[in-house]
């Protein structure tokens, strides 16, 4: 059973309707308990970074997500789901974030439109088994204003251009983020929600 | 690179397209899921449904459309056509759909882009914007809703700078005087929109032939283009359109 994490915000269904296409048993929730009985979780994020963190603490998730990663099960962060695994964000001053990764959330740069919005492509930079079947530059679908920097550069799987390069996907032990919707991505993104389905 | 993006639009009425492509693999033409599928099979990038169902009470069938197609297509799709208030743009958010196109109701309101923009994210709030040359206009182009039929006075071009400001995501830029029209989309009315906002324009009304895409990118300027007539009718596929952009070094998803 895969567990999306439910805080109150944001449309989670296009992720179930992604699961349930690869017949993937899943529960949206926001309940302690279920989360921690998963045997995976994907946490999909919008509105703001301080946004999410807020309601995290207001539904008391964070301890649970926290176990949930020390029991070294497979966690997937989407979006902003991946940028609040980090320390911090430009977005969000003051705020902490969860801190799994070390490193701050920045905002794109303004010489080319913010937020981007579309396709663009992923530079593989390590082999994975999440992104496995996945061809260099492969595009996926994009909608961000801020990006995660990572102190730890092994940590990176992926980047891609936007004016500069930015990190898009990020895999430490059990920790998995995304910065593109994998779940909007076509047949690209669905192959990843499926290697991530079928990790052991 | 991020790719300039291609988007079929298909025109819903109680539930079916109209002006259904006769695609010769398709069951029923006029079945929403059934073309999002063909669509999404000819690398769309996005769907757009614009919802035309005039009675208030049949309204509700789109939302049933709006779930099939979540449940069978994983690319961002937008629906418009009559929406007027935060239960309305909630009701199609939670039925699956990316974003929300609206024209009217948030000329009539402006508030209502920032309401919705803050409850749901700008990132699903696109700005509709019909627009006719007028002279009399600023900027030479004025704002219509109800479909084309009211002229608001407006100037478009400042408009649009208002909406960003209010907080929406995109701009759905259609210009009246090209619609149908198949002459081309209006490279200047498109480029003025989106030189003078930081969001991405998607440019529609008049794209026919395959050389008016890459002029909308190149000379629009344009993040995206909106057709419907030229798919419907089989003229040329998403993935013609795709072809010859990249024949002509544009970056396009393949």
């Amino acid at each position: 059973m895969i567990a999306i994490i439910d805080y109150g915000a944001g449309n989670l269904q296009s992720v179930k309707n992604a699961l349930d296409s690869l017949k993937a048993e899943s529960i949206i929730t926001s309940d302690a308990k279920e989360i921690i009985k998963a045997e995976k979780a994907i946490f999909p994020g919008v509105g703001s970074f301080g946004d999410v963190i807020r309601a995290l603490n207001d539904k008391d998730l964070i301890e649970p997500i926290i176990k949930f990663l020390e029991d070294g099960k497979p966690f997937l962060g989407i979006c902003l789901g991946m940028q609040v695994l980090f320390e911090e964000s430009e977005e969000s001053p003051g705020v902490e974030g969860l801190s799994i990764f070390e490193g701050k959330c920045k905002k794109l740069k303004a010489a080319l439109k913010v937020p981007q919005i579309g396709w663009n492509q992923l530079k593989t930079q390590k082999e994975s088994k999440l992104l496995e079947g996945i061809k260099d530059k492969s595009f996926f679908y994009f909608v961000h204003s801020y990006y995660a920097d990572p102190e730890d550069k092994n940590i990176v799987l992926a980047t891609t251009d936007y004016g500069n390069e930015f990190v898009s996907a990020v895999e430490k032990d059990n920790v998995f983020g995304l910065q593109f919707h994998p779940e909007r991505s076509g047949e690209v993104g669905l192959k990843i929600l499926k290697n991530f389905v079928e990790l052991r | 690179m991020l790719a300039k993006r291609i988007i079929p639009c298909l025109d819903v009425k109680e539930g079916k397209v109209v002006k259904g492509v006769h695609f010769v693999n398709l069951k029923d033409a006029g079945d929403p899921v059934e073309l999002a599928k063909e669509y999404n099979k000819q690398g769309a990038d996005e769907l757009v449904f614009l919802d035309i169902t005039a009675s208030h009470e049949k309204r509700k069938i789109m939302i049933d459309v709006v779930k099939q197609v979540a449940k069978e297509i994983f690319i961002p799709f937008t629906v418009g056509g009559g929406i007027k208030t935060i239960e309305d743009i909630r009701d199609i958010l939670n039925a699956g759909a990316d974003k929300v196109s609206i024209n009217t109701a948030v000329v009539e309101d402006p508030s209502l882009i920032k309401r919705a923009s803050e409850k749901f994210g700008s990132q699903c709030i696109v700005l509709a914007i019909d627009a006719k040359s007028n002279d009399k206009m600023k900027n030479g182009f004025e704002v219509y809703t109800y479909g084309g039929r009211k002229a608001t006075g407006k100037d478009a071009i400042e408009w649009a700078k208002k909406g960003e400001k209010l907080g929406a995501g995109e701009i759905l830029l259609t210009s009246m005087d090209r619609d149908g029209t198949k002459l081309g989309f209006d490279l200047v009315l498109t480029k003025k929109i989106s030189e003078a906002v930081n969001i991405p324009v998607i440019a529609s009304g008049g794209g026919g032939l395959l050389p008016h895409f890459a002029d909308v990118f190149k000379e629009g300027k344009a993040d995206a283009a909106l057709a419907a007539s030229i798919f419907h009718y089989g003229e040329y596929t998403v993935e013609d359109i795709k072809n010859y952009l990249k024949e002509n070094r544009i970056v396009v998803r393949e």
